[in-house]
């Protein structure tokens, strides 16, 4: 890395949410009321005990609260920065309540992952083998978590990435690098496969093994292949060289390999959603002298989280509303774009006939991912009419009876704390699947019951005497 | 302007805020200094004979909890480990300067007579204007038949006392010890031996916790402890029971009280004054934060006043201690429940659980669309205030009072007919 890139990631990527000094934690952590029946643990889909690592932080059991943490939640030390904690459990916080500052609940997760990643800890063994084998496809967070916990129950797993050298799917390539930079995911996916997952990389299962042969090598598949592509918009010039599919860009910005993004002195973003937001921040902290972010629809609509959106605005990106992209101009290379100008007509888009232009050296388009149709089709799953596989809630069974789904291939695009919660109840539904009756292996009871939630109180039988409450 | 200065025992200071008999008062520069501040008086580090003491390293541990920082303290230093002589001209060059303020010389040395003569007259001459005598050192000393050795044994407190009033032209205080069953007897014993008043209490035996990576004692001397004395703001419920037992105590009572345990803020203060004591002695919360919180402590103090109306501390000392009574006149149809305002309730439920699983099984909670707001089966409420104290939101939890129509019932009349309509009253109390 030459030193002109370092001294931009040095300077505009610093981490956003700083880690807290031990000291600092434990006065946070003081500050938690050990709510009964939490919402924060409700808001969280992988309902980790909240209250419970927090207060394992104030006594000084660091190790104790990432195991909390992991048991709950596999990839709990990448959530712990990739979250948008603002819309799940810190949202949730009763301090809300109180018109105070909710706890700073991923600050607190991450002062105990990154305790437990630096000490190396291995906090879970995986149970003897039990003679069962499943295939995992796609190495992201759907798959590694459903892998982790599999391998936990006693399964044999074999995952299959098709990248060649790195996994980890989008919680490597795909969050806004002063949220997370790529090492942390790497040290969640080295404790992960530490529990004797058979990685696969370079295999894409479609193209190099075909799935009629995973379904006879292994008893049950588990699919967490996330999206496909990024959409395209269907205009003229989409091939000029300077337009980027925002999920590349950011790509080379994880990889911290500024060279073919090139230098910028406006890029136009088109869309509005949170990948928007984290290709207008970083296309600005990569150095573009100019952002600006455009909709077809109105500053209300637009998709992206108010603190995404914010961060934007501070970061000192322009935005379009109501612009739908025409065409991109340009000779071999981007020079402008042009928009037609769209208004609301009786709830419903419409385009207006008049049109205007801006001139720009950078278009990142950030409008969604397609699905991957063939794979699904390949299994011959049924598909919602949007693409997505279509699973049963309970168990993420598809409706191959061997075939179970999780991650963005089911949510059309979610988080990846949904993502790990669809692979932990994945691998338990696996495991009632493949051995029916048959109860899960000594240390797996804790991640079990926190697939829909911890039970609260035990209803207690009654009891003979006329006064069972201890009036006296 | 409300009043502030004090008479404790004959004691007189400008107000009742004296620097307890420790480090802080430790010498002529720290004293003079904390006066300059504000403070009203000054119990010496306590004078012992020549050759003076050795002190470990390592004497202070403390408890943080909840993220407070010395909570409880403790510590195992011994008496002051400067020579006599000493001492004793800075006490005199002290006084020199302060006239008006309280200068205590506290007293600790073998349990013979003429070592107590022989003490009180050298001091004597330093122009101090009273003793306090330390019987209350639980650590160290007492291993050497001084300090809680002596003040937990009634005939000793006596004793000794006696020697010291045998010589004193100034006014005595006996320092007493917590580390005792019950404190009244040695109070007792300090009065009938002509102490002209109690200062309490002194710290409490402790151990404060073991490292559980060496699984030595923390705050250890070489890997090994030896039980020091504990106090700060944990002590404080401790200290306020033993002096208003002997502002209540029909033998002690009217007996002067130098309040001595936990107190932090001019509000602590006021309550040792309200159960009985006349002047008070800080120490943790100065070894905490420097000299400089006596201003708020006068400051507070005087706004207080202002506000009740007091134009001098004698209108309030002692005001509370008859409130402090046996637990068998308590009246058992004092009926009260807990009340939740909705509307400034967060819904941590703290309220629920607590009552739920660890008392008496009042609050529900109507767990419909997210609903997580509790409310008090109030027939079933015993007005345990448990569900006030969890709550983290102040007034969200009130114990309002139910007119029972019932008259006051105490356990002493009730059993006086040898339980006469048992059934009757056990239904009204409970449901």
């Amino acid at each position: 890395m030459d030193s002109a890139t370092k001294k931009i990631f040095r300077e505009n990527f610093a981490e956003i949410n700083p880690a807290l000094r031990p000291e600092e934690a434990v006065v946070e952590a003081n500050r938690c009321l050990y709510c009964y029946d939490a919402p924060c643990i409700k808001a969280c889909p992988t309902h980790i005990d909240i209250p419970r690592f927090i207060k394992q932080i104030a006594s000084n059991n660091l190790v104790g609260s990432a195991k909390t943490i992991l048991e709950a939640n596999a990839l709990g030390h990448s959530c712990a920065r990739a979250c948008p904690v603002e819309v799940l459990c810190e949202g949730s916080c009763v301090y809300h309540d109180w018109q105070e500052k909710p706890i700073s609940i991923a600050s607190l997760q991450r002062r105990a992952t990154d305790h437990a990643n630096a000490t190396g800890l291995r906090p879970f063994k995986p149970a003897p083998d039990n003679g069962h084998r499943v295939a995992v496809i796609g190495g992201g967070p759907a798959g590694l978590s459903c892998a982790s916990y599999l391998r936990r129950l006693g399964y044999a797993v074999v995952l299959f990435e098709k990248h060649k050298k790195v996994p980890g799917g989008l919680n490597t390539f795909g969050i806004a690098e002063y949220k997370m930079d790529q090492k942390v995911s790497l040290d969640e996916i080295k404790r992960l496969f530490q529990l004797g997952i058979d990685v696969k990389m370079g295999v894409e299962v479609g193209r190099d093994i075909a799935p009629e042969r995973l379904l006879k090598d292994f008893e049950a598949v588990f699919i967490g292949i996330g999206l496909g592509e990024t959409h395209s918009l269907g205009i003229p010039g989409e091939g000029l060289r300077g337009v980027w599919d925002a999920l590349s860009f950011i790509r080379f910005v994880k990889d911290r390999d500024l060279g073919p993004i090139g230098k910028s002195d406006c890029t136009v973003v088109i869309g509005a959603g949170n990948t928007s937001i984290d290709a207008v921040t970083q296309s600005k902290r990569t150095g573009a002298k100019r952002v600006v972010m455009a909709y077809r629809r109105s500053e209300a609509e637009m998709g992206a989280y108010g603190f995404e959106y914010a961060l934007a605005k501070s970061d000192g990106a322009e935005f379009l509303w109501h612009a739908s992209p025409v065409r991109i101009l340009g000779k071999g290379r981007v020079e402008g774009i042009e928009f037609a100008r769209t208004k609301a007509v009786g709830g419903k888009l419409k385009v207006t006939g008049s049109t205007f232009k801006v001139a720009c050296d950078r278009v990142i388009k950030a409008i969604g991912q397609t699905k991957h149709f063939a794979l699904a089709k390949a299994f011959d799953l049924k598909l919602a009419s949007d693409g997505r596989i279509s699973v049963e809630p309970e168990t993420l069974r598809a409706s191959h009876p061997r075939v179970f789904a999780g991650g963005d291939a089911i949510n059309g695009g979610k988080e990846v704390v949904n993502a790990a919660a669809d692979g932990k109840r994945a691998a338990w539904a696996i495991h009632r699947a493949l051995q029916p009756g048959v109860p899960a292996p000594a240390g797996n009871d804790y991640w079990i019951s926190t697939i829909d939630g911890r039970k609260v109180a035990p209803i207690m039988p009654k009891l003979p005497s006329e006064r069972t409450k201890a009036h006296g | 302007m409300a009043d502030l200065s004090t008479d404790c025992a004959g004691i007189k200071s400008p107000n009742p805020f004296w620097l307890a008999s420790a480090p802080p008062a430790n010498s002529g520069e720290q004293v003079m200094r904390a006066f300059e501040y504000g403070w009203g008086g000054a119990v010496w580090k306590t004078l012992g004979q020549d050759p003076a003491v050795i002190n470990t390293t390592s004497r202070y541990g403390a408890v943080d909890i909840g993220g407070m920082k010395m909570a409880g303290f403790n510590n195992i230093e011994l008496i002051t480990d400067r020579p006599l002589e000493d001492n004793l001209k800075e006490i005199y060059e002290v006084k020199k300067r302060f006239p008006k303020h309280a200068v205590v010389a506290s007293l600790m040395v073998p349990c013979e007579r003429k070592a107590w003569h022989d003490i009180v007259k050298r001091c004597l001459d330093t122009g101090c204007d009273g003793f306090e005598l330390n019987f209350g050192c639980p650590h160290g000393m007492s291993e050497r038949g001084m300090g809680a050795a002596v003040g937990q044994v009634p005939e000793y407190i006596k004793m000794v006392t006696e020697y010291v009033k045998e010589k004193s032209t100034i006014p005595v205080l006996v320092k007493l010890t917590p580390n005792i069953t019950d404190v009244r007897y040695a109070a007792r014993a300090a009065k009938q031996g002509g102490a002209d008043g109690v200062s309490l209490i002194n710290t409490i035996n402790s151990i404060m916790g073991v490292d559980l990576e060496t699984m030595k004692p923390k705050f250890a001397v070489g890997g090994k402890i030896s039980h020091g004395g504990y106090c700060g703001p944990a002590v404080k419920p401790i200290a306020l029971n033993m002096v208003s037992q002997i502002a209540t105590d029909p033998e002690t009572r009217g007996l002067p009280i130098s309040g001595i345990g936990g107190i932090s803020t001019w509000a602590d203060a006021v309550e040792f004054m309200l159960l009985g004591s006349s002047s008070v002695q800080l120490c943790t919360a100065v070894m905490h934060y420097g000299f400089r919180i006596v201003e708020e402590l006068n400051a507070g103090l005087e706004d207080w006043m202002e506000r009740q109306g007091f134009e001098k501390l004698e209108d309030f000392i002692g005001k509370t201690a008859p409130s402090v009574v046996d637990w068998k006149t308590l009246n058992l149809h004092q009926k009260t429940v807990a009340s939740i305002d909705h509307a400034t309730c967060i819904g941590c439920d703290l309220c629920f659980v607590a009552c739920n699983d660890t008392a008496h099984q009042c609050i529900t909670i109507e767990k419909k669309n997210g609903n997580r707001k509790p409310i008090v089966i109030e027939e079933d409420c015993v007005g345990c205030n448990l569900c006030s104290l969890v709550c983290p939101v102040d007034g969200c939890i009130t114990m309002a009072e139910i007119k029972t129509g019932h008259k006051p019932l105490s356990w002493e009349d009730y059993t006086k007919n040898g339980f006469a309509g048992y059934k009757e009253v056990y239904k009204r109390m409970h449901g």
